[in-house]
């Protein structure tokens, strides 16, 4: 598979005046083609600054400090290099958006505008970017609609007339609108119930498999990402904890973040056990200790644990290919020499 | 929207954008020209002293009118009594527009009917006329003649605004809840309502101080007030029909005339300071932030520290954008799309 977005060493800071809030530090991050990869957690980790940090769509006072963002899409790289989005100016990016990353925001579905109807505002995304005559952007407006399953007769429905799973299709359908090569996907369900929600995640994988683009599904819940995604990243205060294969990591958490998400919601199967949940609160941002940010909410932590560089590293016991990553040192106790880490934060970048 | 109105008062004044501080400087400094400006006058306004027609000197800042009367002395007592008539406009009306408009949407029924009468039935009475022929009938009455005048004319506006602004925060939850829990109407009203439109009656207030300057001057100006009494107005009036324009003394109008300008202008940037102090939102919207040292607007795209810090500024990258290397990088992203 080949990678199409591929953030590496990426960092982001909201500066503000009692100094810089590290929101994303130093993320490797890819995404290959057709690939779902599933970025989850909790609140004010990090996880949405990465996605628009990566396509550019923060406001000041965000500010990227350092790391690349290589976009290689099918239309941008015929006999070229992967374009870097960092590098790239206004008209470039605006090129970019939609046509080959697409992004369906956190609570989109409040994104429509109440008084036009919803003809009208996909009308509106589809010849800003596409530049159709107007009766074949009708046209596919209507076949937009097809595609995520809402008759063709709501064409000319107001948001208001439309429910709440409707109207999130409908937004999903404009994101698809130029046939883009990435979507980023923003906690695209979060305002839904779990049946609304099941049936636009079974339609957003059929969309994948037809249309073949492939997703950067932002979440805070891990169990919707084990059956979605096929990769998972998990986020921890600006930093990732793990990586790896959705299976692996159901099966074999490697790090006790990710252990301690997985045992926050039940199981269908199984005996009954009690839930434990995560005790303590995120940390301060502000002013970054070194080592791992899990530490006072880690009931393992040991001496190495404030040490280490926060790089990625293969869980032992695991194939090479497999790509199953943690930052975590007492699974991976090679990362806290530097030498080990350094060749092991190389591997994270090129899996 | 409660504590961001009650924060700390030099936190508010470090977020003020610039044109509300220059605004609270320009306003701060008339009101303490009007307050310490009668005691420490050269002369008595109406004084007469031998020079007449002198332009500006030592002795006379202003110069003096043709009756040899001291203008600095006139603009200083003309600031403290405009101002005065202003501020005492300003605060009846904004207090009859709250009560008539927070009353009229809060209990509504037969007393919004009522209340939303009276108050369109005072929006469309024109108000020059009327102002006109009560002030030419009570012009000996001095300031009280057009506080009254001013304000009876000057509340329905605000009244309109906040009833409008008070019927779309009555059908929050917050209101049904609070009176679920027992609270009394009159409570309900002082601490949950008003405080949602604190940003609103001030900017009222602030445009309804405004109005009555613009308003008292004219009127003064047409002679249609106590006219022995040294307002900005009066000082112009005099001015007018002392022929000071043909006489060439200009400052004998000019002084008076600037006052009100700057008067209007520092309320103005008042205003829309208090706007933005309100609904942060609008701050947050509006013009540049600074971002390690550059102007970034809120489209821009996110900035890159390495670029931000290879930069050459806006000047320098606008005559680098002629060079043929930035041709070229101009093209090679996009491909072809």
């Amino acid at each position: 598979m080949a990678p199409i977005l591929e953030i590496s060493d990426l960092s982001v800071a909201y500066r503000s005046e009692g100094g810089d809030v590290h929101a994303v530090e130093h993320v490797s991050l890819t995404l290959n083609a057709g690939e779902v990869v599933g970025l989850c957690g909790e609140s004010g980790s990090g996880k949405s600054t990465l996605a628009y940090g990566a396509t550019r769509l923060l406001r000041p006072p965000a500010l990227i400090t350092s790391g690349s963002v290589r976009y290689s899409g099918r239309r941008i790289t015929q006999g070229g290099e992967p374009a870097d989005i960092l590098a790239m100016s206004h008209r470039e990016l605006a090129r970019i958006r939609w046509r080959e990353v697409a992004i369906v925001f956190q609570s989109a579905m409040n994104a429509l505008n109440p008084v036009l109807r919803v003809q009208d505002q996909i009308l509106d995304a589809v010849t800003a970017h596409l530049k159709l005559p107007r009766h074949e952007a009708k046209e596919k407006a209507a076949s937009l609609l097809d595609l995520v399953g809402i008759p063709r007769n709501r064409l000319r429905a107001y948001p208001h007339e439309l429910s709440g799973g409707m109207r999130q299709r409908v937004m999903i359908a404009m994101a698809l609108a130029a046939d883009p090569d990435v979507v980023i996907m923003d906690e695209p369900t979060t305002a839904l119930d779990v049946v609304v929600q099941r049936d636009i995640l079974a339609q957003i994988v059929e969309l994948k498999e037809t249309l073949g683009f492939s997703i950067l599904f932002i979440t805070h819940d891990l169990s919707l990402l084990l059956e979605l995604a096929d990769r998972i990243a998990v986020m921890y205060a600006g930093r990732l904890m793990e990586t790896g294969s959705s299976q692996e990591l159901m099966r074999e958490p490697a790090h006790p973040y990710t252990r301690g998400l997985l045992n926050s919601f039940p199981s269908l199967h199984g005996a009954k056990r009690q839930l434990v949940g995560i005790p303590g609160v995120p940390p301060d941002l502000r002013d970054a200790k070194p080592g791992c940010p899990f530490i006072p909410r880690c009931g393992y932590a040991i001496d190495a644990c404030s040490a280490v560089d926060m790089s990625l590293a293969r869980v032992p016991g695991t194939p090479a290919l497999a790509g199953h990553l943690t930052a975590c040192p007492i699974v991976t106790p090679q990362v806290s020499a530097p030498d080990g880490a350094k060749q092991a934060s190389q591997e994270g970048v090129a899996s | 929207m409660k504590s961001s109105v009650f924060r700390s008062g030099a936190n508010i004044w470090r977020n003020l954008p610039l044109k509300a501080k220059v605004g609270v400087g320009l306003f701060g400094f008339f009101v303490l020209a009007a307050i310490i400006g009668p005691q420490v006058q050269p002369y008595t306004p109406g004084g007469q002293t031998p020079l007449t027609m002198a332009a500006p000197s030592a002795q006379h800042w202003f110069g003096t009118t043709q009756t040899g009367q001291d203008v600095l002395s006139q603009v200083l007592t003309g600031i403290r009594l405009t101002l005065e008539l202003a501020l005492m406009v300003g605060v009846i009306v904004t207090v009859v527009s709250v009560l008539i408009g927070v009353t009229s949407a809060f209990l509504g029924g037969i007393w919004d009917d009522v209340l939303s009468l009276i108050t369109n039935v005072f929006l469309v009475i024109p108000p020059l006329p009327l102002l006109i022929v009560l002030l030419g009938y009570l012009s000996q009455q001095g300031q009280t003649a057009t506080v009254v005048v001013l304000s009876l004319l000057g509340w329905p506006w605000g009244a309109r605004v906040i009833r409008a602004q008070t019927l779309a925060i009555r059908g929050r939850d917050f209101i049904d809840a609070s009176r679920e829990t027992g609270e009394k109407s009159w409570r309900i009203i002082v601490f949950e309502l008003i405080p949602n439109e604190v940003s609103l009656i001030a900017a009222s207030f602030v445009n309804t101080v405004l109005y009555a300057i613009g308003a008292s001057v004219a009127l003064a100006f047409v002679g249609l007030t106590n006219v022995n009494a040294w307002s900005l107005g009066t000082v112009l009036y005099w001015a007018q029909t002392d022929s000071a324009l043909s006489g060439g003394a200009w400052w004998w109008f000019v002084p008076a005339g600037l006052a009100v300008a700057l008067i209007g202008t520092s309320l103005v940037l008042l205003n829309s300071g208090l706007d933005e102090l309100g609904s942060p939102r609008l701050r947050a919207t509006r013009g540049t932030a600074k971002v390690a040292g550059h102007r970034i607007w809120p489209t821009d795209p996110t900035p890159v520290l390495a670029q931000l810090e290879a930069d050459h500024g806006r000047l320098g990258s606008f005559l680098r954008s002629f060079s043929r290397r930035s041709l070229l990088e101009g093209t090679a992203v996009g491909g072809d799309l």
